[in-house]
């Protein structure tokens, strides 16, 4: 492994961007826009009253997931390309491991709340009916 | 001063402890002392602690696993012997106290102290050789990460001495682990310990991670690994995404004992179910993390001993990076009986039962490999063989207790412990046994004594089963685990048995040592010259025994499956080897005691903190933190060996190859 | 190395007729460093991707500590309650610096692309600065929540919110200490590879951090009052 540190065509590292100056400050200056317009956007969906109440926590689910797409692409320069397909599938694999540990521990322990006595009733029986 | 640390921590009244620790500490001082004494520090210190040579790395952590399976034995045996007299009016001669930190300290010592090691020093050593590299990714990150897991076994074994150990078990679970229930330092010791081994894991699972999908030799594209780096890519990529949910765990149950938090507690509304839960998910691909790599090793020794290329190459892949997800979605059937629906168990008890299917898709393809092969019992392959046989009975056993309703029987049962020592010896063990005898010459120039090993294996084979079948029964019969004293005489012949069986294990690990003695001793009888002492398959063959610091001389051009073999055929068919490459200096990285001193401020800050002496937790922070300061002002970080060396190392070793040829010259 | 050899399929043809467990033999079209064919990758790939693994297993740690979060979320244990507890405002001004201490860490890694000293600097001193006012904020809410007798010992939930939240707070300081060692760093030794690629490394970190709050003022606090 050589210390040269020439990037290659076919293979890119995470955060690796190559264009001039102006097209690299202009990308990152659009992602702070977006990452800040979508910021507002969430934190006046819980203030303001003109939505429909059910409706704001998808809408705020949704809204933090483009967020991070955004800070993915336009802050970590992660693309679909050939040369980014080891991070892609790296990402992938981590995406998938955090959906399946808090779907998976969420609905396992909302399964065992229902079904088990709630601690306080446990740690003094005498108090239940 | 010194926080909770005072002479009471000593267990002056428990002369078990005292003694074997005395005993520790005598042998401990009569190995530094023999070192003093003949001059081998600098030596040591060279070659060795400050090494970042993954081979140098690899057979360190296999020592560590080595020794530590000794401890773990001791734990053992110890039980046994307990249980085979604490029948009816006989209490048995471990005191309850006693006893319960037995059995946390045998599982943690085995699972975090023996098997992890064993499978990440094998890994080490032998990844980046059949890749065709020269090292792995982060060679410093790689004498990191196993000098903080020594750390981690230096506090765990403290415990003997210094304090106690934890009483709850390997995975600790609350609320008795919790403060109100353990007061004392044995949780912390078991905490400490696991969560700075752990970081140690992680790192050393990024490092490979990395090495096999960006280091591999040219041409050697992802269907041309051999199955060992397969294997080893999917256990690796399952510690990146499984020990930082155990890191997390810890830290908060951490949280609970040393600030008064309310995660796990009984009261502030904790939930202790979640501990479980938490823990669970990254100790189900723990599981997978031993034992996929031990796959590998199997798959290597099978195809090379039965004289084939693997059986179902393809199919091989699929199935570990199948397991490799699979792993993460079955993890609830560990506690089945806490009480979630019928629809949680129903869904977690179906998963569990596909996942044995790539594994059967392996058991056959090894058995297909083995089929029509001209197959040569060494011992590797021993191992191997007893591996199939002894693992389908565990797995078998396994996809029993998958069934919810079954497993309300027979949790927490001996059953269940007869289970998980079926796979975890009869595969993780056997595997890391296998891998350890095939490639001794390849790390030391010499084979092991062949006899010795025979024998070592027939012992462990005999003894597994006759000390782990009566625990089915027993289980049956409703014996649970981590009891103390039973009742029931009925129990107790079986409970001899199984005693029996573990003294035949422990004949098989006396055969072991006795092998390595004898091996060292008359290694000038068993020398591998050629590098290729089994007619192997995979690039690690084609170097010298023990293979030279860079590797390779020049990066071999992978140009097919099973790079050497093909190379090495046509070469024996020409009988000569391909024109001498131009040789030319390799960059090598450089030695450095960044590791060791990082694991010794680990280790200091981790007593400190176990103890509540504040002061030196700080400094230990602020040294690892200097530490990192100096590492990162480093003016040079590799070395140069001069063409003209390269070149003669390589020389030597074409020489030897070419007598290699004309021993094997085709009929 | 005899690796040169012509490469010839000498097992014997029993072995797998139908060549169920083999490709069409290699070769063939990934030719691609990601896929193998072209030998090792240069340092700075090995490295960035390193980080990057590493990164997700730091993600995969907090995700762990979430899940955490939102089972214990309702268990107040007769205390107080997101909805009374959590100041929106406050949220607000801390994502801001966030956001803007990434942006800055954005061009301080385009200034030490074009090996600008000064500009490496004074956007690395501004992306600390960010780091710092965000990390006071947080302190303070931590502090005033603490002196209304909602501290981490009071419920479960609170304990939750203070590990979530605090152990992004820890990666911050980390990050910080890092920004200051590598500040120091390029001041005494320039743009060397070695700097260079720990740069690239902690813009990554600092951008992962921005990614997790994004989850975390969502959850906890978005969430919390609404």
């Amino acid at each position: 492994m050589s210390d040269r540190d020439h990037q290659r065509e076919d293979d890119r590292t995470p955060g690796s961007h190559q264009a001039s100056v102006l097209v690299q400050v202009a990308t990152y200056t659009l992602g702070l826009v977006l990452a800040l317009g979508l910021t507002a956007i969430s934190f006046w969906a819980v203030r303001t009253h003109m939505l429909w109440g059910p409706g704001v926590p998808i809408g705020l689910c949704v809204l933090a997931i483009a967020q991070m797409g955004i800070h993915l692409v336009f802050f970590l320069h992660i693309t679909s390309g050939p040369d980014n397909t080891n991070n892609l599938l790296a990402l992938a694999f981590g995406v998938l491991i955090v959906f399946l540990v808090v779907a998976g521990s969420l609905w396992i322990m909302s399964n065992l709340n229902a079904n088990m006595m709630p601690m306080p009733a446990m740690m003094s029986p005498q108090a239940q009916p | 001063m010194l926080g909770k640390l005072n002479w009471s921590a000593i267990p002056f009244g428990e002369p078990i402890p005292l003694v074997t620790g005395c005993v520790v500490v005598l042998v401990l001082a009569a190995v530094l002392g023999l070192i003093t004494l003949k001059g081998w520090w600098p030596y040591l210190w060279r070659e060795w602690i400050t090494s970042v040579d993954h081979k140098r790395i690899g057979v360190m952590y296999c020592m560590l696993a080595l020794v530590m399976l000794l401890r773990g034995f001791s734990d053992a045996i110890m039980m046994r012997s307990h249980l085979a007299i604490a029948a009816g009016t006989s209490q048995g001669y471990l005191p309850p106290g006693h006893y319960d930190q037995i059995f946390s300290a045998h599982g943690t010592i085995m699972i975090f102290f023996t098997a992890m090691p064993f499978v990440v020093g094998l890994m080490n050593f032998v990844v980046p050789l059949q890749l065709g590299v020269r090292d792995v990714a982060f060679p410093t990150l790689n004498s990191v990460s196993f000098w903080l897991t020594a750390s981690g076994v230096l506090l765990t074994n403290m415990s003997l001495v210094i304090g106690e150990f934890a009483r709850t078990g390997w995975l600790a679970y609350p609320p008795l682990s919790e403060l109100r229930f353990s007061p004392g330092v044995g949780v912390d010791y078991y905490l400490w310990s696991l969560q700075i081994a752990g970081v140690g894991t992680l790192l050393s699972g990024i490092n490979l991670v990395t090495t096999i999908l960006k280091m591999r030799a040219p041409g050697m594209t992802y269907t041309r690994m051999p199955m060992f780096c397969w294997t080893a890519l999917a256990s690796n990529l399952l510690i990146v995404a499984a020990f930082p949910i155990l890191t997390a765990t810890l830290a908060m149950l951490t949280l609970d004992r040393y600030l008064g938090f309310h995660f796990f507690t009984n009261d502030g509304g904790g939930n202790a179910m979640m501990y479980i839960n938490l823990i669970w998910a990254w100790g189900h691909p723990e599981v997978y993390i031993l034992v996929l790599p031990v796959f590998g090793v199997f798959s290597e020794v099978i195809s090379t001993f039965s004289g084939k290329a693997l059986f179902g190459y393809r199919s091989m892949v699929l199935a570990t990076m199948c397991i490799c997800v699979l792993s993460f979605l079955v993890w609830l059937h560990h506690f089945f009986t806490m009480g979630a629906g019928a629809d949680v168990n129903g869904f977690f008890g179906v998963m569990t039962m596909i996942i044995a299917v790539p594994t059967g898709v392996k058991i056959f393809n090894w058995l297909f490999t083995m089929y029509g092969g001209r197959v040569r019992f060494e011992v590797p392959m021993l191992w191997s063989v007893g591996f199939m046989v002894t693992f389908v009975i565990g797995g078998m056993t396994g996809v029993l207790l998958a069934v919810p309703p079954a497993d309300f029987m027979l949790h927490n049962s001996l059953f269940l412990v007869a289970h998980f020592h079926n796979v975890i010896i009869g595969g993780v063990l056997f595997g890391a046994f296998a891998g350890y005898t095939y490639w001794f010459p390849k790390a030391f120039g010499f084979k092991l004594h062949d006899g010795l090993g025979r024998a070592a294996f027939w012992c462990w084979l005999t003894g597994f089963y006759i000390a782990f079948m009566p625990l089915y029964a027993l289980g049956l019969m409703g014996a649970t685990r981590r009891m103390q004293h039973y009742d029931d005489m009925n129990w107790q012949p079986l409970m001899i048995a199984a005693f029996v069986g573990a003294l035949i294990i422990l004949a098989g690990i006396g055969c072991q040592a006795l092998q390595l003695v004898v091996s060292i001793r008359q290694r000038d009888r068993n020398r591998d010259l050629s590098g290729d002492p089994w007619d192997g398959r995979s690039l690690e063959w084609s170097t010298t025994s023990p293979p030279p610091p860079f590797n390779f001389a020049v990066l071999p051009d992978v140009q097919g499956e099973e790079a050497y073999w093909g190379v090495k055929q046509s070469a024996i068919e020409d009988q000569r080897l391909a024109d001498e490459p131009e040789y030319e200096p390799i960059e090598m990285p450089r030695n450095t005691a960044t590791g060791f001193v990082t694991a010794f401020f680990a280790t200091v800050t981790g007593f400190a903190l176990i103890w509540h002496i504040w002061w030196l937790v700080i400094l230990g922070l602020v040294g690892a933190y200097a530490v990192f300061v100096i590492f990162a002002w480093r003016e040079e970080e590799e070395y140069v060996i001069p063409a003209d060396k390269v070149a003669a190392i390589d020389r030597e070793r074409r020489r030897s190859r070419e007598q290699l040829l004309a021993a094997r010259r085709p009929a | 190395m005899t690796a040169t050899t012509e490469w010839r399929d000498t097992r014997p043809p029993t072995s797998d007729p139908h060549r169920i467990g083999r490709g069409a033999g290699g070769g063939g079209g990934d030719r691609v460093t990601g896929h193998g064919a072209g030998g090792p990758a240069d340092k700075r790939t090995v490295v960035g991707f390193g980080f990057w693994i590493f990164l997700l297993s730091d993600i995969v740690m907090f995700s762990a500590i979430f899940a955490t979060y939102a089972v214990i979320e309702g268990a107040t244990d007769g205390g107080p309650t997101a909805r009374q507890l959590f100041d929106i405002d406050n949220a607000w001004v801390e994502t801001v610096c966030l956001l803007f201490s990434s942006f800055t860490c954005g061009l301080a890694t385009i200034a030490a692309e074009r090996r600008s000293a000064v500009w490496t600097q004074v956007f690395l001193l501004a992306t600390g600065l960010l780091g710092a006012v965000f990390l006071a904020l947080e302190l303070r809410e931590f502090i005033d929540l603490i002196g209304r007798g909602a501290g981490p010992q009071r419920s479960a939930f609170l304990s939750g919110f203070f590990t979530l939240v605090g152990c992004h707070g820890l990666h911050v300081t980390a990050g910080l200490l890092w920004l200051g060692t590598m500040m120091a760093q390029v001041w005494t030794r320039g743009f060397k590879p070695n700097i260079a690629r720990r740069l690239m490394c902690f813009s990554l970190f600092w951008h992962a951090l921005d990614i997790i709050w994004v989850a975390l003022f969502t959850i906890v606090y978005l969430f919390g009052v609404r």
